[in-house]
């Protein structure tokens, strides 16, 4: 039933991202990336990940758009590659066999939603069962990100923060 | 039942093609910033569809609840800068 269903989107993710990469103008290939992503969000969502695909619907569909588009209009809108065509024989070839040889390593991954792979076993079931116990939330996300791995989130908080304030202060040097 | 919310987020699928066509082909960017809006109002609907189909509503509505909100954000900022810049 799943699998019905993310045929089409999965074809229409194929199809954005060609898109994407192959029309010259860049101000359409951003909006083609924008719609890409949610088709990606929406496939996220078909896989029971919502908190991934809101991430991606919000990130990929509705911020990076506008950054792509504040910088494109600072910068030239047209494509100009500096290597058109030399290495277009070599990705034909190359790039089908490093799908192959990934759908091949994907054969061993366990199956969607197995209650018996390690990822379930091992430490999950703690965090299930202990969680509302340990820390009185009833999300259990909320409890793993904020609580479990409290500091872990901290020094990622930390590390954003620093790259917004580099930015920031690079950018506020040029408008002087 | 079933089937029937299955085809419809199937012909829902097919009607964004509609609009990815706009988007793609568009001649000016007023046509795409509409196309990509189009898609993302379907993108709503089929977010419901899908929580109907698994038959957890009530989590999808918030979902897509929230990606309204931020779709009508993204739009704002693309005319905004649109406006700063002028006709691109």
């Amino acid at each position: 039933m799943t699998f019905s269903f993310e045929v089409p989107l999965l074809i229409l993710l194929i199809l954005t991202a060609a898109g994407a990469i192959l029309v010259k103008d860049l101000v359409p290939a951003v909006f083609i990336l924008g719609s890409y992503s949610f088709f990606l969000a929406l496939v996220w969502a078909c896989l029971g990940a919502v908190d991934v695909a809101f991430v991606e619907a919000v990130v990929g569909a509705g911020l990076a758009t506008v950054f792509f588009l504040l910088t494109l209009f600072r910068t030239a809108q047209k494509d100009t590659r500096l290597y058109p065509s030399s290495y277009r024989g070599a990705a034909l070839i190359g790039l089908p066999l490093l799908g192959f040889l990934i759908l091949y390593a994907a054969n061993d991954l366990p199956k969607f939603g197995d209650p018996a792979s390690p990822a379930s076993v091992h430490v999950s079931p703690v965090y299930l069962e202990n969680s509302l116990h340990d820390t009185r939330t009833p999300n259990v996300v909320t409890s793993v990100l904020m609580d479990y791995r409290a500091l872990d989130t901290l020094i990622e908080t930390v590390v954003i923060f620093t790259a917004g304030i580099a930015c920031a202060l690079l950018l506020g040097r040029s408008r002087e | 039942m079933k089937f029937f919310f299955l085809f419809v987020l199937i012909a829902l699928a097919v009607l964004i093609l509609v609009y990815l066509y706009r988007v793609v082909q568009g001649p000016t960017i007023y046509d795409r910033v509409l196309g990509l809006n189009g898609i993302s109002t379907k993108a709503i609907i089929l977010l419901v569809l899908i929580g109907t189909v698994y038959e957890r509503v009530d989590m999808f509505v918030d979902i897509s609840t929230g990606y309204a909100l931020l779709n009508l954000v993204g739009a704002l900022a693309i005319a905004k800068f649109l406006e700063q810049r002028g006709s691109v």
